[in-house]
């Protein structure tokens, strides 16, 4: 007995440490707006939640230990009581009301996430194309005839328009300071807008398991003020190697890559939300895939699909 | 034809290759003790062909403890792989199958068959029957799920393991990035495996509609057959779905279709769809019946009829409605938009309040009652809090735009181990502590069952909780290292010396049930704990045979406690007591067994025509049964009954006149 009070009391100690080292987690310690507004949601919920497991607690204790078996109330013969229709109704509603309050702000926030912040809309959005390849984030910027690979620029306080595709197995796009995950998906196009307030470096990666080198598939974002970012162009455009055709499908073989940097982007070749069925041959490459084990059978269909016939590819975008 | 015997056979790896060396001496250990102790006409007779419900109960128990101990060495090697920060114990490829293997067999042949096999040692006692409606189906769907936990198992040493994690999302899991036949275990297993939890759910399902007591209406049925009900048209409504799913799976892999492929216009957000369509269900498959589990051992310990019972089953019963309004709470992510996920953000958290419906009814259940400590009751208490923290992270994660930052994280882990464990297998325990005296005709031991908990109850805490830290400090689930700047190290650390407690504790487990079989006092009581409520405390201990020598019929609910208080006697009437009609033991459903098994391995090994052709096996037994093995059952004589009764009744409450 004594030792399930202690047990509680220390798991509602560590519930307290919960609340109190919230601001040294990388949740949440936002670094713009969108994130902000998870940020918010989260502690709203943590208040709520918070008062429920005490009182279920208090409640849980009281019980426990009041209601004990002791050697002195042997013959005690507890009341059969079948219910009461008033207690019933209450703890009906209550969990009714709590569950409104906590979705009131949810779904604000979920219109809200999919937005540029008020206080940014009137600038004109930095558009990012990022496709997911194995194992590796390629960065492409159309306006800035630039490419990157595991590492993205951005400038801050300006609106950042990830357009997120994959070119193989799907992934989950995570920058936890500046925005919530979205998936990358083959065939389709998810959106995420950002704002990056503060200046630095914020930790992405994958986290939707996708095979051998998953867990090295970070990446690493540089927010710097507009006149920096402006500068990295011009550098790029200075230094980096121009992409070509061949070096792109070569980096799509599963592998591990550092940082890149390139003048042009893929999307003069393809588009990975948008090729359907007929790049495949080109990108998907089961036998790269060949591990330990009893090799399967693979498939190769005989003929390519014409283009216009293949109707369900392309058109799938997220929204 | 040239055999590459290294792609058959995966033992390169030290760890395979002892445990395959630890396999065959075990099994020929097992063969030759069974040889010498002359035991296999007993195996055959009294285990491997009884239609007895019980037997049945007992053997899916063993197949889940058996692959509680597979799926925990799994979760061993993972812990301690991730203890410290750059590990290699294991590689990325082995870790990625490991964690595969510990959610599929955990979920699949863990937790279903345990709960099935509470559900045949319970139901049919708990609504007086002296069997289920259709025994030769209940041996049949133990032996197809138990050709699919084996198939499932060989795989890590057999051509190689699943390695796609237990969602084996597409197009990961297609042939365009797994190309081993790894995957097809999955496929092929898991539908195997659906068969028999399909069986299940009718079999029960018809069970508790048409062999009810007379006089026992649903709303006079107990809690446990309640949710058991409830359960089982989940599973009647869900499993088909999955069923689907797995086939165009299977065919996409064996035979290249493009279902879910990335190339040729296949969906394979389709599968994430049709997955979790089931999958969530599977949540409520799984804690319903441990719902209706705590709600026997809190009323029987509390010493108190069971607080507002009517609102517990509507709750199940509005549980299990939401159970299939919630699927897109697993990909919030996907990008749907933010009507979609505002809409299942609704119904995720509307779930929330039936679920604490059933908590507070739990909590005024012990008010005013006189709640006795014993081993079962320990583990509903401690059921309450870890339940309720994994409730209402549940809530947490139900919240579309906070999901965004939980998503895929430890975090997640975190919740559905605090509702898994913390919800299921807590229940689990306390019902076999709970209902094992009643069967065996001993208790387990106090003090190791002392020991058992507060180790896997400390372990527990201690694994998980550091886990919502570690979410929500950006740590990814299913990683199979972590490099030393995260910080991650000492939390994960933390976590191991957990996962060792639980170990720990589910050791003094094995060693109490070993122990209390050749130790404990020999009881034959009816009513165990003596303040028992329901049916299954009226037969005699160790339950006989036929259950019931007389067919009860019930005034009340709970009404073995109505019969206490009234001061009927517990006992039947020698007078009425007739010969009983048996159901004979048969060898078909292990045929079945061998039939499903050899079939799916054609299949995981891509042998398509001969694969195809092999389905002939299990129709040849089904044509067997319907036309060559017409069998009239058997009687146990009536003297010999109320010998039985006489001897399991215990003196005292053989009120014979």
């Amino acid at each position: 007995m004594k030792k399930l009070k202690g047990l509680i009391l220390s798991a509602s100690l560590l519930l307290a440490v919960l609340f109190l080292s919230g601001c040294e987690l990388i949740v949440f310690d936002s670094a713009g707006p969108m994130a902000q507004i998870i940020t918010d949601v989260i502690n709203w919920s943590l208040i709520w939640i918070g008062l429920i497991v005490v009182v279920v607690l208090a409640l849980f204790i009281v019980f426990v230990w009041k209601y004990r078996a002791r050697p002195d109330n042997e013959d005690y013969m507890p009341p059969q009581e079948e219910g009461n229709k008033v207690i019933e109704v209450i703890w009906t509603l209550i969990p009714i009301v709590i569950v409104v309050i906590l979705l009131v702000p949810t779904v604000k926030s979920l219109y809200a996430l999919e937005e540029v912040p008020a206080e940014y809309a009137d600038q004109e959005p930095l558009v990012i194309h990022v496709t997911s390849a194995d194992w590796k984030w390629i960065f492409s910027y159309p306006e800035e005839n630039i490419e990157t690979i595991n590492y993205v620029t951005i400038p801050t306080e300006r609106p950042v328009i990830f357009k997120l595709t994959s070119a193989g197995t799907m992934q989950s796009f995570w920058i936890p300071q500046l925005a919530g995950q979205k998936y990358t998906m083959a065939n389709m196009e998810t959106e995420l807008p950002i704002v990056a307030e503060r200046e630095g470096e914020y930790f992405g990666r994958n986290t939707s398991f996708n095979g051998e080198g998953y867990q090295e598939m970070e990446f690493s974002v540089e927010a710097v003020s507009q006149e920096d970012f402006d500068a990295w162009v011009e550098e790029v455009h200075a230094h980096a190697p121009e992409l070509t055709e061949e070096e792109y499908y070569e980096k799509l073989q599963p592998s591990h890559l550092g940082r890149e940097t390139y003048v042009g982007t893929h999307l003069q070749w393809i588009n990975h939300a948008e090729h359907g069925g007929n790049a495949n041959e080109r990108i998907l490459n089961p036998e790269a895939y060949r591990g330990h084990g009893y090799p399967g059978k693979i498939f190769h269909d005989p003929a390519e699909v014409p283009e216009n016939e293949n109707e369900n590819g392309g058109g799938h975008s997220g929204h | 034809m040239d055999i590459k015997w290294d792609q058959i056979l995966i033992i390169e790896e030290p760890i395979m290759f002892w445990t395959f060396i630890g396999l065959i001496v075990s099994s020929i250990g097992l063969v030759a003790g069974l040889t010498y102790f002359k035991k296999w006409g007993w195996l055959w007779r009294e285990w491997l062909t009884s239609t007895d419900a019980k037997k049945v109960g007992i053997m899916y128990i063993v197949l889940a403890i058996v692959m509680l101990v597979r799926g925990g060495i799994d979760a061993l090697m993972m812990k301690y792989q991730t203890a410290v920060p750059e590990n290699t114990f294991l590689s990325s490829q082995h870790f990625n199958e490991v964690f595969s293997a510990h959610g599929t067999i955990m979920i699949f042949f863990m937790a279903m068959p345990i709960l099935f096999g509470i559900m045949n040692l319970v139901v049919p006692l708990q609504i007086g029957a002296r069997d289920v409606a259709f025994p030769k189906l209940n041996l049949l769907g133990f032996w197809i799920t138990t050709a699919a936990a084996v198939l499932y198992n060989i795989a890590f040493l057999v051509g190689g393991s699943p390695d796609a994690g237990w969602t084996s999302y597409f197009p990961l899991a297609g042939k365009e990035f797994t190309p081993g036949i790894g995957n097809n275990y999955y496929y092929v297993a898991l539908q195997i495996s659906g068969f028999g939890s399909m069986i299940i759910a009718i079999n029960f399902m018809v069970t508790i509609l048409k062999m009810r007591a007379p006089g026992m209406g649903l709303f006079k049925m107990p809690m446990f057959t309640w949710t058991t009900l409830i359960t089982c048209l989940i599973m009647i409504i869900a499993f088909p779905i999955f069923t689907i799913a797995l086939l165009a799976g299977m065919l996409d892999r064996v035979f290249g279709s493009h279902f879910f492929t990335v190339a040729d216009g296949g969906l394979d957000m389709m599968w994430a769809n049709l997955f979790w369509l089931w999958a969530h269900p599977e949540v409520y498959i799984v804690v319903l019946p441990a719902f209706g589990i705590i709600s026997e051992v809190v009323a029987t310990f509390s010493k108190k009829r069971l607080y507002g019972y009517h609102s517990m089953v509507w709750a199940v019963i509005v549980i299990s409605v939401f159970s299939l309004l919630v699927w897109v709470h697993h990909f919030y992510t996907m990008g749907v938009g933010p009507t979609v996920n505002s809409v299942f953000s609704i119904t995720t958290l509307a779930i929330a309040v039936p679920t604490g419906i059933k908590l507070f009814n739990w909590l005024f259940t012990m008010r005013k009652g006189r709640i006795a400590f014993e081993q079962p009751m320990l583990w509903a208490l401690g059921f309450i809090p870890t339940f309720l923290i994994g409730g209402v992270t549940g809530v947490m994660l139900g919240m579309a735009s906070a999901d965004f930052q939980y998503h895929n994280t430890l975090f997640l882990v975190a919740h559905f181990h605090y509702t898994l464990v913390g919800g299921v297998v807590y229940a689990v325990f306390a019902a076999i502590y709970y209902w094992w005296p009643k069967f065996f005709g001993f208790k387990l031991n106090h003090k190791l069952g002392n020991w058992h908990f507060w180790l896997f109850n400390v372990g527990f805490n201690l694994s998980f909780f550091p886990l919502f830290f570690l979410g929500l400090d950006g740590a990814a689930r299913r990683m199979y290292t972590y490099s030393a700047e995260t910080g991650f190290g000492p939390l994960y650390m933390l976590s191991f010396i957990g996962t060792l407690l639980i170990a720990a504790g589910v050791v003094f487990f094995v060693i109490n049930m070993v122990y209390s079989s050749l130790k404990e006092k020999r009881i034959t009581d009816r009513d165990v704990w003596g303040t028992g409520r329901t049916l299954e405390w009226l037969v005699p201990t160790p339950v006989p045979a036929y259950n019931f020598a007389v067919i009860p019929k019930v005034e009340a609910l709970d009404e073995v406690w109505h019969r206490k208080e009234t001061g009927k006697a517990l006992a039947f009437d020698e007078k009425e007591i007739k010969d009983i009609h048996m159901p004979s033991h048969s060898g078909l459903p292990f045929y079945m067994f061998v039939a499903f098994f050899i079939s799916g391995f054609l299949f995981v090994w891509e042998f398509q025509a001969l694969a195809i052709a092999s389905l002939a096996l299990p129709f040849l037994g089904m044509a067997i049964n319907s036309f060559t093995s017409y069998d009239e059952g058997y009687y146990i004589p009536a003297k010999e009954v109320i010998e039985t009764e006489r001897k399991g009744g215990g003196e005292q409450q053989w009120k014979a006149k």
